[in-house]
C-alpha cells in the first residue's frame, strides 16, 4: 500500500502539494487529473522520492520514502516510473534499454536480464524490435519501451508520469492500449492523466487535483457524472 | 637567383632515427592524452558539481591552459619548477605541460558534453534504482563520450602538434632530434620538410583510426 499523509511540498517559496493526504491499495488503478501546475506530477515524484518533501509522510509497504535509514534504490525497485518525456536511452538498443537495470540494479545475470527484456518487450508489443536504437523508433514505441524497462524490474506499482502527453495523437492509443493490459494484469497503478477516456473506463478512482490541493477524489462515474467540487465541475467541463 | 643544391642523402641516412624520435612522439602525446581525459573529466565534473576550492582551483587550471601560450606552460614546468630546485626531465617537462595544456581543453569538451545530456536521464536511471554512480557510468558518461569524441580527436592531433614545443626545452622527441641533426648538417630545410611529413604522415593515422573507430563505436 502506498500511504500520503498531510504531505507538503515548496519549490523555494512556491507551495505545490499543500497538505495531501491518500491511500492507494495494491491492485487499485487511480487516476490523478487535474489541470497543468496542479502538482499532480509532483506527487509522484514525492512518492519515489526524486523530489524532497518539506513536510508529511510517503510510506510504501510500511517503509517511509523519505526517512533518512531508508535504502532508497531498492524501494525504487518497487516503484516502477513512466516519464512523459519517455527517456530512452539512446546509446542502448531497446533490449539493452530493457536489459541494464535488472543486470546492474539487481545483479542479474546478463543472460538472465537479457531474457527477462525480451520478455517484456515482448509483452508491450515490441518483439520485433529487440536490436534496434530508440532513435529508430516513434514516440509510441519508445514510450512502450520505458514501459518494458520499468517492468523488467517486478515492480509492485507502477507510476505514470502524463505517459501520453508528449506523443502524436495518433501514437496515443498503442500506449493507452499497453496501459490497459497492465491494470487488466492486476498492476497498482497511479496515472497522472489527461486522458480522460482513460480515466473514466480504466480507474477504480480518480482524483482532481486543484493547485496544490486534492479537491476530490472517488469512483469514476461519481468524479465524471457528480462531481461535489465547483473546480472540478468546471475543469471536466473544459477539457471534454 | 636561386642556387641552393638540396642534399637529401644526411636526412635520409639519419632517418631511422627521426623515427625512432617519432614513436617518442607519439608516445608522449598518448600518455598526455590519457592523463589529460582523465584529469579534464576530474576538473569537468568539479566545475558542475561543486562549490569552493575545489571549484576555484579546476577553473583556474582550465582558465590558465586555455589562455595563456602553451609554450609558457611547458617553461612553467621546466624552468619556473627549475628555479624552485626541482629539475624535472625534459621528458617529464613536456609530459607535464602537455598534459597540464590538454586536461584544460578537454575539461571543457566535457563539461559541454554533460551540459548536452538531459538532466532526465539521470531522473530516469535512478527511477529503475540506479546509484547516482551507476547513471553516470553506465547511461551519462557513454552519451558524454560520443558527444566529445570527435574534439578529443583534434585534441590528440593538437597534442602530437604541440610537443614540438619539447625540443625548446631539450626534449628530443621528433622536433628536437630533427634540430639537432639539422643544426649538425646545415642541411636544415630538408631536414624539417622530411620531419613535416612524419608530422603529417602521424596526424593522418590518427584522423584515419579515429574514424573508422568511430564507426565501431557508434552505431545510434
Amino acid at each position: 500500500m502506498i500511504s500520503i499523509r498531510d504531505l507538503h511540498k515548496y519549490f523555494g517559496a512556491l507551495h505545490v502539494l499543500k497538505g495531501i493526504d491518500l491511500d492507494v491499495q495494491k491492485g487499485e488503478v487511480l487516476s490523478v487529473i487535474g489541470a497543468s501546475g496542479s502538482g499532480k506530477s509532483t506527487l509522484l515524484y514525492c512518492i519515489n522520492g526524486l523530489e524532497a518533501i518539506q513536510d508529511g509522510a510517503v510510506t510504501v509497504d510500511g517503509t517511509d520514502v523519505h526517512a533518512k535509514g531508508t535504502d532508497i534504490n531498492k524501494l525504487r525497485q518497487k516503484l516502477g516510473m513512466v516519464f512523459q518525456q519517455w527517456n530512452s536511452f539512446p546509446h542502448l538498443t531497446a533490449l539493452e534499454n530493457v536489459a541494464l537495470a535488472p543486470r546492474i540494479v539487481k545483479g542479474k545475470s546478463k543472460a538472465e536480464a537479457r531474457e527477462i527484456a525480451a520478455m517484456q518487450l515482448q509483452h508491450v508489443g515490441l518483439g520485433e524490435k529487440l536490436d534496434v536504437y530508440p532513435g529508430a523508433l516513434s514516440g509510441g514505441q519508445q514510450q512502450r519501451l520505458a514501459i518494458a524497462r520499468a517492468l523488467a524490474m517486478e515492480p509492485e506499482y507502477m507510476l505514470f508520469d502524463e505517459a501520453t502527453s508528449a506523443l502524436d495523437p495518433e501514437l496515443v492509443g498503442e500506449v493507452l492500449d499497453t496501459m490497459r493490459l497492465l491494470a487488466d494484469e492486476g498492476m497498482t497503478m497511479i496515472c497522472v492523466t489527461h486522458e480522460m477516456g482513460f480515466a473514466r473506463d480504466v480507474s477504480d478512482r480518480v482524483a482532481f487535483f486543484h493547485q496544490g490541493v486534492m479537491e476530490e477524489i472517488g469512483p469514476p462515474a461519481q468524479i465524471f457524472g457528480d462531481a461535489r467540487s465547483e473546480h472540478t465541475r468546471k475543469f471536466l467541463a473544459n477539457v471534454r | 637567383m636561386f642556387d641552393y643544391n638540396f642534399h637529401w642523402r644526411p636526412v635520409m641516412k639519419s632517418l631511422p632515427d627521426l623515427l625512432e624520435a617519432a614513436s617518442l612522439t607519439l608516445q608522449v602525446a598518448v600518455l598526455a592524452m590519457v592523463l589529460g581525459i582523465v584529469i579534464g573529466l576530474c576538473l569537468a565534473l568539479a566545475r558542475l558539481h561543486l562549490r569552493g576550492p575545489v571549484y576555484w582551483f579546476a577553473t583556474a587550471w582550465v582558465e590558465l591552459a586555455r589562455n595563456t601560450p602553451a609554450l609558457f606552460q611547458l617553461f612553467f614546468f621546466g624552468f619556473g619548477l627549475g628555479a624552485f630546485g626541482l629539475h624535472l626531465s625534459p621528458y617529464l617537462i613536456v609530459l607535464a605541460g602537455l598534459t597540464f595544456n590538454c586536461a584544460g581543453y578537454l575539461a571543457e569538451n566535457f563539461r559541454g558534453g554533460f551540459k548536452a545530456v538531459p538532466e532526465t536521464q539521470i531522473r530516469a536511471s535512478r527511477s529503475l534504482g540506479m546509484t547516482p554512480w551507476q547513471a553516470y557510468s553506465r547511461v551519462v558518461i557513454p552519451q558524454v563520450f560520443r558527444i566529445v569524441y570527435h574534439p578529443i580527436t583534434n585534441q590528440m592531433v593538437w597534442a602530437v602538434l604541440m610537443s614540438s614545443l619539447g625540443m625548446l626545452v631539450g626534449f628530443r622527441e621528433l622536433s628536437g632530434e630533427t634540430q639537432f641533426f639539422a643544426s649538425r648538417t646545415f642541411r636544415i630545410f630538408e631536414y624539417f620538410a622530411v620531419t613535416a611529413v612524419i608530422y603529417y604522415a602521424i596526424v593522418k593515422v590518427i584522423l584515419l583510426s579515429s574514424r573508422l573507430m568511430a564507426a565501431r563505436l557508434f552505431r545510434y
